[in-house]
């Protein structure tokens, strides 16, 4: 598998090079080689750490990876003749188009972030042997990760097209703690539930027809809820909070298995987010744009990069224009937030479906990990991760395709960046070591004979 | 490059990239279902039925219509898990090397066994804290007793019975 996914990745940057006149082929070799180095490298560092891991996991992050390099490497490629792009507007600021503003440099460090989010995948694998280890760290992780979440809102300068999601390192470049603060708050909850499900579960009266956890269980739902909203007042991130709670919600579900936590979760999510739409200017132009893409005025200017997005797709059809011959720099951040918008345009929907099917497939697989494994704790965290992927994928290329209102969260493993890129990679790490625990063969009793008793039974 | 081979080229790639789809969900049948082993050719018994006689001991290894198949949980917070029978024995209790890792607060940590002896299920106490009740009776420790098919064995909160 992993052969193959070099294999298609090789042909995803060759067709690029193709595509687009005058093409040397020497960087494109490099970046070639240099991919199917890391491919090799991962896979014998799960081969070498987690023998019983899940097959799959790692050639299909692998793959989309290696698109988003592609997908990179095909802007660069396209902006080489110093040919800017088209400049817009947003919100009355006159930006340069995404084609301007990458160079190769860009390439080479999203390919170190790859390496960096490999070499966390090794580090992991070798020091957690065993998942319930991380259960011991329940309220830490959890403190760990609100302080990433909060982090944005108290860095200098951090605002970045109207949310504060971002924290600028001089030297560094920009990251997006949260992509990290969400590993560990899904850490945290999974310990935290283990230890409190049965009285989350099973206290509580019915009304009308659904069972009501008593008022006192409601506080951490509750604390949730305000520390969601609070992200949404302060940073103004409607996407990272929907995925936060989503988490949270799902865990809550999947550990007590009541309806009501759905109904309550889901509810108090939407009351939150109607009104921060109401409050909220930022989160309230994101509804209208929403809800109005194509009148005159926003097709202009705050709608631009969502109804650019769209022609986009729409010129790509069913086959797409092909890799490397559309043109997808006309969509502002086409090379992150909107990278599913660059992949239709190019592949058509019929690739966005093969990409779609891909992470459909990795969410499979950790559901699956959450189905095998036998401890709650892992079968929490497995089922927690798995969701909030599809989650995530889901509010971005929903929001890029317009079918929710468009949030500015980062598609895992395709767009350009590198907290969410290594985030997902350790995202997968964990899920590679929760598989290859529920895979591993059970231990062979020492002394089989001496279990069986022979007894008379007339 | 002319338009023709760019779209060769195009189309080719969007095949290879279903070519990894279709491989990827290749890998997980196989997981499912597992490797696909050569199907033995059945003798053709049914044209002669003299010779389909002698051949029916001679494949002891398929159960009967009185063996149990599967375990079931039917009541209890693991309600709806099966385990499959094989020949080896499964272990029941709140340890996380137990074959049914059972959540429940009246289990002990080594609960109880089920185990097949002479075509037959045994289900055994293994010292338990709050015992393991074979319809409405309770076991004691050390005092194995066979399982009829469908009969309830309860485990604190948890219900299991055999199927076939």
């Amino acid at each position: 598998m992993i052969a193959l996914a070099i294999g298609v990745v090789a042909f995803a940057f060759v067709n690029v090079a193709l595509s687009l006149k005058d093409q040397g082929f020497g960087s494109l070799a490099i970046y070639v080689v240099i991919y199917a180095v890391i491919s090799v490298i991962v896979h014998l560092v799960v081969r070498r750490w987690a023998p019983y891991a899940d097959p799959l996991l790692v050639p299909l992050a692998l793959l989309l990876n290696g698109l988003g390099l592609a997908m990179l490497y095909r802007l660069i490629q396209a902006g080489r003749n110093g040919n800017p792009g088209p400049t817009y507007t947003n919100h009355g600021v006159s930006h340069i188009g995404p084609i301007g503003t990458l160079t190769s440099s860009d390439m080479s460090k999203q390919f170190l972030f790859t390496l960096v989010g490999i070499a966390c995948l090794t580090v992991f694998l070798i020091y957690v042997k065993e998942p319930r280890m991380m259960q011991r760290y329940t309220y830490l992780f959890g403190l760990i990760g609100v302080i990433l979440f909060a982090l944005p809102t108290v860095w200098p300068g951090s605002e970045v097209q109207g949310a504060k999601i971002q924290i600028t390192i001089p030297g560094l470049g920009s990251i997006q703690p949260a992509e990290f603060g969400k590993l560990f708050l899904a850490l945290s909850f999974a310990g935290y539930l283990v230890a409190k499900r049965d009285v989350l579960s099973l206290a509580g009266k019915r009304v009308l027809g659904i069972d009501l956890p008593r008022g006192r269980d409601l506080g951490p739902i509750m604390a949730m809820w305000v520390l969601t909203m609070l992200l949404l007042v302060f940073e103004s991130d409607i996407g990272t909070s929907a995925v936060f709670m989503g988490l949270f919600v799902s865990m809550i579900y999947i550990a007590t298995g009541r309806n009501s936590w759905l109904l309550i979760g889901v509810g108090m999510f939407l009351i939150g987010g109607i009104s921060a739409a109401l409050l909220i200017p930022h989160v309230g132009v994101r509804f209208s744009i929403w809800l109005n893409t194509f009148t005159p005025y926003n097709v202009d200017h705050n709608a631009y990069q969502l109804a650019q997005g769209l022609y986009g797709m729409g010129a790509g059809g069913v086959l797409g224009k092909g890799f490397g011959g559309g043109q997808p720099w006309w969509t502002p951040l086409v090379q992150s937030d909107f990278v599913i918008t660059g992949f239709g345009e190019e592949l058509g929907l019929v690739g966005v479906m093969a990409i779609l099917l891909i992470y459909g497939l990795i969410v499979q697989r950790g559901l699956r990990t959450a189905l095998m494994v036998k401890d709650p704790f892992s079968k929490l965290l497995a089922g927690g991760l798995s969701f909030m992927l599809a989650l995530q994928v889901f509010v971005i290329v929903g929001g890029s395709t317009r079918l929710i209102p468009e949030t500015g969260i980062t598609t895992p493993f395709l767009a350009q960046g590198g907290a969410s890129l290594i985030g997902s990679w350790i995202m997968i790490a964990i899920l590679v070591r929760l598989s290859d625990t529920a895979r591993r063969p059970a231990p062979k009793p020492i002394q089989d004979e001496g279990l069986t008793q022979v007894v008379s039974l007339k | 490059m002319n338009a023709l081979t760019l779209t060769l080229i195009r189309v080719a790639f969007l095949a290879v990239l279903w070519l990894f789809v279709i491989a990827a969900i290749g890998v997980i049948r196989t997981d499912l279902f597992g490797t696909a082993v050569a199907k033995v050719r059945q003798p053709k018994a049914n044209q002669t039925p003299q010779q389909a006689r002698p051949a029916k001991p001679a494949k002891p290894a398929k159960p009967g219509r009185g063996t149990p198949r599967v375990l079931v949980v039917t009541e209890g917070p693991l309600s709806g898990k099966t385990i499959d029978l094989t020949d080896q024995q499964i272990t029941l209790g709140r340890a996380n090397d137990a074959t049914l890792v059972l959540t429940d607060d009246y289990a002990s940590s080594r609960h109880a066994r089920i185990f097949p002896q002479d075509g037959q299920w045994i289900v055994e106490d293994l010292g338990s804290t709050n015992g393991t009740y074979l319809e409405r009776q309770k076991l004691t420790a050390n005092r194995p007793m066979p399982v009829r098919i469908g009969a309830p064995i309860r485990i604190g909160k948890t219900v299991l019975e055999l199927r076939r």
